[in-house]
């Protein structure tokens, strides 16, 4: 479980997060949506440490992430599995030595067990016979299995995923999507995906939490979200004529 | 104002890297990695500069110093000492601030835009030890052996164009080599060689890890790298001549 509590983050003299506070469950999909620029990239980021916070706390299993030095957040990101945006994934690396990266850095197995966990995490995310290939030759969708490989390696209990599905055909993203669902509820882990497709939501979500600009609009669930009279979120979630033929017909 | 800025960032930054690294193995494969693309790399074009260099050397020595009055041997002389105390290390450092330089800014550059650095910090790993510590070890050891490569080159390129041009005769040559040899010269340009190889490596990776935006300014990176490390190893000969 993940808690954010009033936390508020600016950039120079522009306040981007404010007096944000929700809760993220343990073994749910927590989905972050709201428009370009309104915040969750820079909640996301701000949960990890990549931006300190101004204001506020993070608490990982009620362990407050905020008031830890970097020794002791080092112990809490071990804990930490992300998938970003571009997938992140080490240029200069194999497929099969990214996903071993974290094993051989911290796991203290030997050569053979990280191959063997690498491939069990390749196998998981559905990239066969392509270990020894480099992230330029493979496909956009298929780098983030590959991050998400990485990512689940060293069995995370916070898995965070910013924008998974941007740049991806419906299909992939649908693989993409079941993945994390499924991943989160195998092993039990926190997830928190950040993004704007509607389709991602309404598939895996087990709570939303819709910010706008920079503070927390509204939170329930996937069902509560087509009866909202949030008028932000409905023209978030009713923006494409199909959303808004789906809710005239409901 | 901006100066003291960078100065400032610079030694922070310096301090993350020089903390112990997470892991042992990796990094002792790093650094193998890195004197590969540091030094390794860098022989070809090193030994084809220091070849014609030592013989423009030789040559030009010869035509200027056609006089009776002045023995040839000390064409020998004078190439062995220019290629031992400034060439070896002043310019080939300068060549490889071009080459080393641009190529770790550029890399760095790109991996903190595509955020695998950000992927490195959230595994809790130290990614400016992870990525720059290596690399600067890799300098400190590459250097002084490419500037021993480079005095023994530009030397040879220098007796076989002066010998095959007949300007200057190969005993004379290997007699000006002889005269008077300061072995601590060899020393000392070694010990340049090292601190231009923290120097270029530590400055192009600064440069390098704070890049922001996209690809423009990765460029932007890397150029200010290539200059910055210049002028570092510029002012740190013109410093380090007081100790010869």
């Amino acid at each position: 479980m993940i808690e954010v509590k009033n936390v508020s983050k600016s950039f120079k003299d522009v306040q981007i997060l404010k007096n944000v506070s929700t809760v993220f469950e343990e073994g749910k999909v927590n989905c972050i949506i709201g428009k370009s620029g309104s915040g969750k990239t820079v909640l996301m980021k701000s949960i990890v440490g990549l931006h300190e916070i101004d204001e506020g706390q993070i608490l990982f299993h009620g362990r407050n992430y905020t008031g830890m030095n970097d020794s002791q957040r080092k112990q809490i990101r071990k804990e930490i599995g992300m998938v970003f945006q571009s997938g992140a994934l080490f240029d200069s690396e194999t497929l099969e030595d990214n996903v071993m990266f974290p094993l051989r850095m911290f796991s203290g197995m030997s050569e053979e067990e990280c191959r063997e966990r690498a491939n069990f995490c390749l196998k998981r995310v559905e990239v066969i016979n392509k270990n020894k290939l480099y992230p330029s030759e493979i496909s956009g969708g298929m780098q983030k299995r590959v991050a998400i490989a990485r990512a689940i390696a060293l069995n995370p209990k916070y898995l965070l995923c910013d924008e998974p599905n941007s740049g991806l055909d419906p299909i992939t993203s649908i693989v993409i999507d079941n993945l994390i669902q499924g991943i989160a509820q195998e092993y039990n882990i926190t997830a928190i995906v950040n993004t704007h497709d509607m389709n991602s939501v309404m598939e895996i979500a087990d709570k939303i939490v819709f910010i706008y600009k920079g503070e927390k609009w509204w939170e329930g669930s996937k069902d509560e979200i087509w009866h909202t009279d949030n008028q932000e979120l409905n023209d978030l979630i009713f923006a494409s004529s199909l959303t808004k033929k789906i809710k005239q017909s409901l | 104002m901006d100066f003291f800025y960078h100065i400032g960032r610079y030694i922070l930054l310096m301090q993350k890297v020089l903390g112990r690294p997470d892991e042992k193995k990796m990094f002792r494969r790093n650094i193998g990695k890195e004197i590969v693309a540091i030094g390794w790399d860098s022989i070809g074009i090193v030994s084809i500069i220091s070849f014609f260099m030592g013989g423009v050397m030789a040559l030009q020595l010869a035509i200027n110093m056609e006089n009776p009055v002045l023995p040839q041997y000390l064409v020998g002389l004078g190439t062995r000492d220019s290629i031992i105390l400034e060439f070896s290390s002043l310019v080939i450092a300068l060549i490889l601030s071009g080459k080393v330089g641009s190529s770790i800014a550029s890399e760095i550059g790109t991996m903190r835009i595509t955020q695998q650095i950000d992927a490195l910090d959230i595994m809790g790993i130290n990614s400016a030890n992870y990525l720059l510590f290596p690399k600067i070890i890799a300098g400190a050891i590459s250097f002084p052996v490419i500037c021993c490569l480079c005095i023994v080159l530009g030397i040879g390129g220098g007796w076989i164009v002066g010998d095959v041009s007949g300007m200057v005769p190969s005993n004379q040559y290997i007699l000006g080599l002889q005269f008077m040899f300061q072995p601590f010269y060899v020393f000392f340009s070694n010990i340049k060689m090292i601190i231009f190889g923290i120097l270029i490596t530590s400055i192009s990776g600064y440069y390098g890890y704070y890049a922001q935006g996209g690809s423009l300014q990765v460029g932007q990176a890397s150029t200010q790298a290539v200059v910055v490390s210049s002028i570092a190893v510029l002012v740190f000969d013109l410093s380090l001549l007081a100790f010869l």
